[in-house]
């Protein structure tokens, strides 16, 4: 992987920000777009935007071939067996709030459990906690280890047979650790209660195999891995979404419309009411040529490349304070931390000021900064295009912070 | 921008306030107690003031956040610390103004507070430095109606 043909692919990666080469850490909120993608948009409105599924026209048609020509490239890209189980949504949290509106409001009720984690994303979290308050379901919270990670013994003890869900994320984006996704599927199902992933930190930077995994739903963000933003994907096993009622009705979803009563369209397209997101469906399928063009375990082995590099860098730095797992063999490029008592907003805006972008605050995480009982941390993530020396330039950014903060107090 | 440009927004009476805040605590009994927090980032404070005869007799921060937000509560305590609600609700008013680049009344001395003025040049931090003033705002609004 040669790191200046591929940033040369990212146009927005060749500026200056205040006055300084822009260094982005932020790809954990969202990935920079290559050129393939800016394109893929570009022609799509250029050249045949059109409604799908419709039009009898020709652009109609090319429309239509180009957004059900992604649902395959998806298809293939997490090996999902059926393609009517792709649903194109709007992220992540549209996919999790699906399975949550559809799938446990009808299944679940008093006395039955609902089981995520600690560490789980805010949007992995209040969809379940809705859920619970409407069914009288109850939330159970999976516990973490000292660095950060699930011991399946853990699971074991959290997960019972009235359990009907579990849903984890497969990576952190707070701690980057990548959990176990399959055993612990294995045990949802042990105990009768179906497996929900949340796939939005690891389809930009691993093979993702739902069939592997076994799990029942998964869900994933285009943004997140060079695609748009607005489009995303629910995957669920076929004989769980035939049997769930849509979320949305009107248009683009339906079979038949009486006045007092109508029947659905087959999936998937049962669980698209309107019209769809076409543009952000194409863009996602330009992102996925483009991610296996350079190959996933190429994209891995380079970050987990990055994270090392950093976690030695930064543990250097006094004052530094490290979140998660201290293995980089155990971590996606996400490196989370606070430094001295400066307070990561502050780091942030000196950061900024050398045209390095990281994250601050609580990542839409809030209770596992309560359990790393901090309030707030700074983040820096890495993707395909970061290098060495952008790191480099993060560590000597530190240091100047620490050093701006000790002359002023 | 560089590290000196950095110096506008960090001013040295900030990081005064920041390390040794004014009003610090809580207020007991018949206080105004307002809890507030920027849900975006997880800064968070709690507000006591104490409203006597339509003047504000004491006021009091509770709170975890950046340099910014610490220290634009503790300015904001000492200022209206004896102020009547309305001059208190006029200088809320002010700050948003100068937050906000617009133009206010360059000839009022508002002491510390005008060391904030920088923050404005810097949009992503606007809302760590109103956060206590919307609290004081919130309390006193609401205190007025009870």
């Amino acid at each position: 992987m040669n790191i200046q043909d591929i940033r040369s692919y990212f146009p927005i990666l060749h500026q200056e920000v205040n006055g300084n080469p822009l260094v982005y850490l932020d790809s954990a909120a969202t990935s920079q777009k290559p050129v393939k993608v800016i394109e893929a948009l570009d022609e799509y409105y250029r050249e045949y935007n059109s409604n799908v599924h419709r039009g009898v026209h020709t652009l109609g048609t090319r429309a239509t071939d180009g957004y059900e020509g992604a649902r395959e490239k998806v298809r293939k890209f997490i090996n999902a067996k059926h393609i009517q189980e792709i649903i194109f949504t709007r992220g992540t949290t549209t996919s999790l709030n699906t399975v949550a509106a559809s799938y446990a409001r009808a299944n679940l009720k008093e006395g039955d459990e609902i089981v995520i984690t600690y560490m789980e994303h805010h949007s992995n979290i209040i969809p379940w906690q809705q859920v619970a308050k409407s069914t009288g379901a109850t939330l159970k919270y999976i516990p973490l280890q000292e660095d950060g990670t699930i011991s399946l013994e853990d699971v074991r003890n959290t997960v019972s047979t009235n359990t009907k869900i579990v849903s984890v994320m497969q990576v952190s984006n707070v701690l980057g650790v990548i959990n176990p996704i399959k055993e612990i599927t294995k045990i949802a199902h042990e105990n009768g209660a179906i497996m929900v992933v949340d796939g939005a930190q690891s389809t930009p930077h691993m093979n993702v195999d739902v069939q592997d995994l076994d799990c029942d739903f998964f869900a994933l963000s285009g943004h997140k891995m060079c695609g748009p933003t607005g489009i995303g994907v629910l995957y669920g096993k076929k004989e769980l979404l035939e049997n769930m009622e849509p979320v949305e009705f009107g248009g683009e979803m339906i079979d038949f419309v009486d006045l007092y009563d109508s029947t659905w369209k087959e999936l998937p397209w049962k669980f698209e009411g309107g019209t769809p997101i076409i543009a952000g469906a194409i863009g996602l399928g330009a992102a996925i040529d483009f991610l296996e063009e350079i190959g996933l375990d190429n994209i891995q082995a380079h970050e987990h490349k990055l994270a090392a590099y950093a976690l030695n860098k930064m543990n250097e730095v006094e004052g530094m304070t490290i979140y998660g797992p201290k293995d980089a063999s155990k971590k996606a490029g996400v490196v989370t931390f606070n430094i001295a008592d400066v307070h990561p907003h502050d780091v942030a805006t000196v950061l900024d000021a050398e045209g390095i972008a990281v994250r601050a605050g609580h990542h839409c995480a809030q209770p596992l900064m309560k359990w790393l009982k901090a309030s707030a941390t700074a983040r820096a993530s890495f993707y395909l295009y970061n290098s060495e020396d952008e790191i480099d330039k993060l560590v000597e950014g530190l240091v100047k912070t620490k050093e701006y903060f000790s002359d002023v107090f | 921008m560089s590290f000196n440009n950095l110096d506008t927004l960090y001013r040295q009476v900030i990081m005064d306030h920041y390390k040794k805040p004014r009003n610090k605590g809580v207020l007991e009994d018949d206080s105004l107690t307002i809890n507030m927090n920027n849900p975006t980032c997880g800064d968070r404070i709690q507000l006591s003031l104490k409203v006597e005869d339509g003047k504000v007799v004491d006021a009091k921060f509770e709170g975890e956040g950046c340099s910014i937000s610490m220290s634009s509560a503790s300015m904001m305590t000492q200022a209206i610390k004896g102020q009547n609600i309305e001059d208190a609700l006029k200088l809320s008013k002010i700050f948003s103004d100068m937050m906000q680049g617009k133009d206010y009344d360059e000839d009022l001395d508002l002491g510390d507070i005008e060391a904030l003025q920088g923050v404005s040049k810097f949009p992503a931090r606007i809302k760590c430095a109103t956060l206590a003033w919307k609290a004081m705002e919130k309390g006193l609004n609401d205190g007025d109606k009870q």
